[in-house]
């Protein structure tokens, strides 16, 4: 396929098909990854389930992750609700419990639907942190290293601050901050991408290094174009893929961190239901009731899965060397 | 050498003062006091709570109770807010707990990854590659904490044995054999739990390495020249790929203390983590600050240590 495209330059034929653009390409090579290609279908089912578990628990409330139904704790996966002890406004749907109750017979499958749009928008959101950290900082650095503020360049101060925070045992770090202040979802998400962003950092800051010396970028600047065109429109696109890999990668690592900080105690606060604090909250039950653990365990699994697997298969997607083959 | 030494070591100290100073200034500026630990208790008065506060060096300024903090952990005399015991004795201790662990784990993630990762490249897209890929990315994504629970089940149900803690209750007076096997079987469980992410992390890295030195032309001329396959990937590609390894080590001593507190709280292993998870709990800062403090110089002296041994196996980079 590719190497038709260069024949076709080369022979000038004009009826042949177009190059493929960067963007068909790597899409092209991404398919060819089945653990990928599943991976991303995995991902495009949790962006349903977090949306319908945002519109049916909160906005029309079909499944109601807080409704405390005492009569009907413990029970297990598929099993019906006692109907003459529970008023019929409490009842779960059909009147079936999906993924059973927990300890206060809440609905498991109404809190994971909950769960799911939480523990997604603390990855998105955290990891939108960070990558926006990551670039500006990296970008700075790589573009305008050589700027001297006083006795010291610009390149010089930004990568001792990293150098900086990478000195900081993250997770403990996080820890710290998220124990001090006071427990709030929004503290969980910005201080998982406040601790997260120097990787990116010195990706966007090695690409624009790399960059700046291209013939196309010093083709713009003897244009004339403006320094922001100049970084936005034609090095920042070109710097992006490892960014996209590790921010699919970092995604996954932020449900982890949740986790574990649910696990220790300091994420996400009762009522709202996370897939970290669920699987904390169950452990306490492993033997007498193993779907409050494992439910939310298999679902964290499965999805951290899928991100990493997707984060792999774009790795290998654009990664110019593995091109044309 | 010498000056490239005494340059990097005076880069590092200032380093570190910068360090101190922003954890000092998180950890303080953050709301909450030590004094305010226990709010309902109808016995504080406001007279106790200023007295405390005073104790504490709390009531005056920031940068005085730096340099207080300072000051007492160059004379090693900083005591913990919450028991009164020096700062400094605590840490060693719980730091000597945690070093059976740190150093289990890394034996286990080292010793397996290498082979696995130099295998899976070898063989790149072979049954093998593709099942230790799936694998290593299915061990990063359990969360710690489930996978643990997972094990210390299944182990107590098929050995019999305990695994919390750092020794069965009551052995103290046993047989020393006994005593040892009984240290061991509490060792390896959190070693390997800990050591899971590791170990797919760092097989992952040493396949991408060694693919990366497998395509260098010097692999190929050593393969033109006839020598055995064998010597090719151990003797010439091997060697190669090995070599930003010794830039990890520096990384790996904060990873004592970070990585560890999940997993020294499932088990109830009496470490570092520990302490800086039951300091925070209790707002005692000079814990939470030596602890931090001393993460960071680890690190420093890793990532120092890590760029002496470069030059030493690398004989293209010279220190200047």
């Amino acid at each position: 396929m590719a190497e038709l495209t260069h024949t076709a330059i080369f022979t000038a034929e004009t009826d042949l098909p177009k190059p493929e653009t960067p963007l068909q390409e790597a899409w092209r090579i991404f398919q060819k990854d089945r653990l990928a290609l599943s991976g991303l279908l995995v991902l495009g089912l949790l962006v349903a389930l977090a949306v319908a578990g945002k519109v049916l628990t909160e906005w029309i409330i079909i499944f109601d992750p807080a409704t405390v139904r005492l009569p009907d704790k413990f029970l297990p996966p598929f099993s019906g609700v006692s109907a003459n002890l529970i008023p019929s406004l409490d009842q779960p749907l059909f009147g079936i419990y999906l993924l059973g109750t927990d300890e206060l017979g809440r609905d498991v499958f109404a809190r994971m639907l909950q769960g799911s749009f939480v523990s997604l928008s603390i990855g998105f959101i955290a990891v939108g942190i960070s990558v926006t950290i990551g670039i500006i900082l990296g970008g700075l650095s790589g573009f305008y290293g050589n700027v001297k503020l006083g006795f010291i360049s610009v390149d010089t101060l930004i990568m001792r601050f990293t150098d900086i925070m990478l000195c900081f045992p993250t997770f403990f770090l996080i820890l710290t901050v998220v124990a001090l202040l006071p427990p709030s979802i929004y503290n969980i998400m910005i201080v998982i991408g406040l601790t997260s962003w120097m990787a990116t950092a010195r990706f966007v800051r090695a690409e624009f290094l790399a960059l700046r010396e291209q013939d196309f970028v010093v083709a713009a600047q003897a244009l004339g174009l403006p320094e922001s065109r100049i970084i936005f429109r034609h090095m920042v696109p070109n710097a992006i893929a490892p960014v996209l890999v590790s921010a699919t990668i970092g995604v996954a690592g932020a449900i982890l961190t949740e986790s574990g900080l649910s696990f220790l105690g300091f994420g996400v606060q009762p009522p709202d239901a996370t897939w970290g604090n669920i699987l904390a909250n169950g452990r306490g039950f492993i033997f007498d009731a193993p779907w409050l653990f494992f439910i939310p365990g298999v679902a964290i699994f499965v999805v951290v899965l899928a991100f990493n697997l997707v984060g792999e298969g774009l790795r290998e997607a654009m990664n110019p060397r593995l091109r044309s083959r | 050498m010498w000056t490239f030494l005494l340059r990097a070591i005076l880069q590092r100290l200032v380093l570190l003062v910068v360090i101190s100073i922003i954890a000092f200034s998180i950890v303080h500026l953050a709301p909450g006091e030590p004094s305010e630990v226990d709010p309902n208790n109808p016995r504080m008065k406001p007279e106790d709570i200023a007295r405390i506060r005073a104790a504490f060096h709390l009531d005056e300024p920031l940068y005085l109770q730096y340099t207080y903090w300072l000051r007492d952990l160059a004379t090693g005399e900083l005591k913990s807010f919450k028991d009164s015991q020096p700062v400094l004795p605590k840490i060693w201790q719980r730091f000597l707990n945690s070093l059976p662990l740190f150093i289990c784990a890394t034996l286990i993630v080292w010793s397996l990854s290498f082979p696995t990762g130099i295998q899976a490249a070898i063989q790149r897209g072979s049954p093998f590659d593709r099942t230790t890929t799936f694998v290593a990315y299915a061990l990063i994504s359990i969360p710690g904490f489930f996978l643990s629970y997972l094990a210390i089940q299944w182990v107590v149900d098929v050995f019999n044995v305990p695994v919390i803690g750092m020794r069965t209750f009551g052995m103290e007076n046993a047989q020393p054999v006994f005593r040892w096997m009984d240290r061991l079987w509490h060792l390896v469980v959190p070693s390997l739990m800990s050591a899971i992410a590791g170990i797919a992390i760092l097989s992952r890295y040493v396949r991408s390495q060694m693919l990366e030195v497998v395509r260098q032309d010097y692999v190929r001329t050593a393969r033109a020249k006839g020598l055995p396959e064998d010597a090719v990937i151990y003797r010439h590609a091997l060697r190669n790929a090995l070599l930003p390894f010794v830039t990890m080590f520096g990384f790996l001593l904060p990873g004592l203390i970070g990585g560890s507190v999940i997993f020294e709280q499932i088990f109830a292993w009496p470490g570092l983590g520990r302490l800086g998870y039951e300091a925070i709990l209790a707002r005692d800062f000079p814990v939470i600050l030596t602890i931090n403090f001393v993460a960071a110089t680890l690190t420093l002296v890793g990532t120092l240590v890590s760029d002496v041994l470069y030059a030493v196996v690398d004989p293209r980079i010279r220190l200047q």
